[in-house]
């Protein structure tokens, strides 16, 4: 029977509350907080400044704020501190909800340069007025007068600038959120800016409303079975903290006992949906085709390094000790992913949906190295991360300038003959598959090899996931070499296929992307020693 | 009646909310069957709570009806902008892209 609730309490305090002031340490949420307020002057400026100055404003200030949050996060770093605000040490324990150390520094300061290159890709304007890539009004249905009368009128959506902000600052709390409550809100913060960012689309806007339809939809289900999970982790261990949970896997024996592996793999469902894995990656090559190219290779990139993020600091703080009971599912899942997404990039026929099948894939891989649980794996994951994401950002940026007739050229048979009318492109995206393929003096073969050399050091489930993800491997490598040999070797039916100029901002960022992807292959040890330096989570 | 039917229910309600999700074809109704679970899971945290004696699971709640709300805006702004394009809000028409 529960006793009346009112005798109980009359009077008396109330349990489990004592009132200590959560103390915050500003300076190392300070990255996160430019982040937030840049945002929210950006909504300001969409609603105050003239629409013939809006665009430079936003750009102006989204970049300026962005770089103002780097420049802050490598003086923190420089600095070596390691803080958390909301502390309470208990027991000897790091509770915060935000918890600023290596690996949360490193992934922060990844995130903010995917934003700055996602940024200068999204701000494309190819001649016209607003950003090439966005409708010049979301509300408008597609075809409709009132969307060319808002073209004709020169109004655009440069509120995708301040959308793009609060999305990065979700993303960079995400890596960082010491309990599952803060995880789940950043969780919301970073997807609802992108499920409106999928449906903006300036063409095929059909298609761009349904990808945002289908991921919203999704997500939304996703997040309900990650905060389901967190309720059951909270009445199996009495706290969202991280460390909390931690510390009571050893002690079992409870009633609530039983509740410890259904949170587990429910919480793992709603992260595991962000990354795009296996039984859960259904959205993937629907949202990566249906996005505005710039949007997609952002979100590919940064989505998949917080939620990746995220996954590290629950594994390593929070549920490690039970690894014995979960581990397994999520070996299959890796696995899994590494087949699936592997099997289908061979069937596609549209660059951007191969791409995606491709995103897949590569999500396995790094799994692999998350189940290596040691500090090698931890550093190798995130090596991954950060060079899959230059390599993307770069490719998405490419795909979205070859076009036909002003809107882009995305199905694979216009891609032919490319490397003979526009070398440098081709040439371009052809290393960059190469990256993707995993060839040795590209980024992605380091990578590749940062994952899977702690995996196979641990056991004889790293071994077999390791064997899994080199066949897998060899089949992507046949995809990507086809479409090299698409590009090179085969004559083109269609001269309407063109590689339209860019501004100098998109040029930065495919240089930089590309020029990464060379750099990380050849001399790679100045990264991994700085991932390996980050590795140590603070619990 | 013991804590535990508290936590029965909340699972039951989630997981009506689940099946809904994944057999309705309206898209707002889909988006009920969303809304059904994060409440069902604001049971869960607030049961948990009575059952520890601390007040985490009650302020949590909060949280996460200030989420769904926010959810609801944006998921109520994509759902209207599929209608108006589609004059149907049936997730069964959004078959644009296919495997």
């Amino acid at each position: 029977m529960i006793p009346a609730l009112g005798a109980q309490y009359l009077g008396a305090q109330l349990p489990g509350v004592d009132l200590v002031p959560a103390t915050f340490n500003y300076a190392a949420l300070s990255p996160i907080l430019v982040v937030l307020g840049v945002a929210t002057v950006g909504v300001l400026v969409e609603a105050f400044v003239p629409l013939r100055s809006r665009y430079a404003a936003q750009v102006g200030l989204t970049l300026a704020g962005l770089v103002a949050a780097f420049l802050l996060l490598v003086l923190l770093a420089v600095n070596h501190q390691t803080a958390t605000a909301g502390l309470k040490v208990l027991g000897g324990a790091v509770l915060g909800s935000v918890i600023i150390d290596g690996p949360a520094l490193f992934l922060q300061g990844t995130i903010l340069v995917f934003a700055i290159l996602g940024v200068l890709t999204m701000a494309e304007r190819l001649g016209g007025v607003g950003a090439d890539a966005f409708t010049p009004m979301g509300s408008a249905t597609p075809g409709s007068g009132q969307e060319a009368l808002a073209l004709r009128a020169g109004s655009m959506t440069s509120e995708v600038f301040p959308l793009t902000l609060f999305a990065v600052a979700g993303m960079m709390l995400f890596p960082s959120a010491g309990d599952l409550l803060t995880m789940f809100i950043s969780l919301e913060v970073l997807s609802l800016p992108l499920y409106l960012l999928t449906g903006l689309a300036r063409r095929r806007r059909l298609i761009s409303q349904e990808a945002s339809l289908k991921y919203f939809l999704l997500g939304a289900f996703s997040s309900a079975f990650f905060l389901f999970g967190t309720a059951l982790l909270y009445g199996y261990s009495g706290s969202v903290y991280l460390p909390d949970i931690a510390a009571a896997i050893p002690q079992g024996g409870s009633e609530l006992n039983g509740l410890l592996v259904p949170g587990v793999f429910l919480v793992a469902v709603g992260l595991l949906f962000k990354v795009g894995a296996v039984p859960f990656h259904s959205w993937i090559p629907d949202v990566y085709q249906g996005a505005p190219t710039p949007v997609t290779g952002f979100m590919a990139a940064a989505t998949k390094l917080a939620a990746f993020g995220a996954i590290l600091r629950v594994v390593y703080v929070g549920i490690e000790s039970a690894r014995w009971q979960w581990s397994p599912a999520i070996a299959v899942v890796a696995i899994l992913t590494m087949v699936v997404g592997a099997v289908l990039s061979v069937t596609q026929t549209d660059v951007k949906r191969l791409l995606a099948y491709s995103s897949i894939a590569h999500a396995g891989f790094i799994l692999v190295g998350v189940l290596a649980f040691d500090r090698t794996g931890v550093s190798g994951v995130m090596f991954y991360l950060v060079s899959y994401g230059l390599t993307t950002i770069a490719a998405f940026a490419i795909v979205g300038l070859v076009r036909a007739d002003g809107a882009e050229a995305t199905h694979l048979s216009q891609w032919a003959g490319l490397g003979r009318r526009h070398p440098w492109t081709a040439g371009t995206f052809a290393f960059l598959l190469l990256a993707f393929a995993g060839i040795p003096l590209t980024s992605g073969f380091t990578a590749k090899f940062a994952v899977f050399e702690p995996a196979l050091r641990s056991g004889a489930t790293g071994t077999i996931m390791v064997v899994v993800g080199l066949l897998a491997s060899a089949v992507t490598v046949f995809v990507y070499v086809r479409i090299i040999v698409l590009m090179y070797f085969t004559d083109s039916q269609n001269d309407a296929v063109a590689v339209v100029t860019p501004s100098v901002m998109t040029t930065i960022a495919i240089t930089f992307g590309a020029a990464m992807t060379l750099v990380l292959g050849v001399w790679p040890t100045e990264l991994l020693q700085l991932s390996a330096s980050a590795s140590q989570f603070l619990r | 009646m013991s804590l535990s039917h508290y936590i029965y229910l909340a699972t039951i309600l989630f997981s009506i909310g689940a099946v809904t999700v994944l057999l309705r074809r309206n898209a707002i109704i889909v988006f009920m069957g969303v809304e059904l679970m994060l409440n069902a899971t604001n049971l869960a945290f607030v049961t948990f709570a009575r059952v520890h004696g601390t007040l985490d699971g009650q302020v949590i709640a909060l949280f996460v009806m200030v989420v769904a709300a926010a959810e609801v805006v944006v998921g109520l702004a994509i759902i209207m902008a599929i209608f108006r394009a589609r004059r149907s809000a049936s997730v069964d028409s959004a078959n644009l892209m296919k495997l």
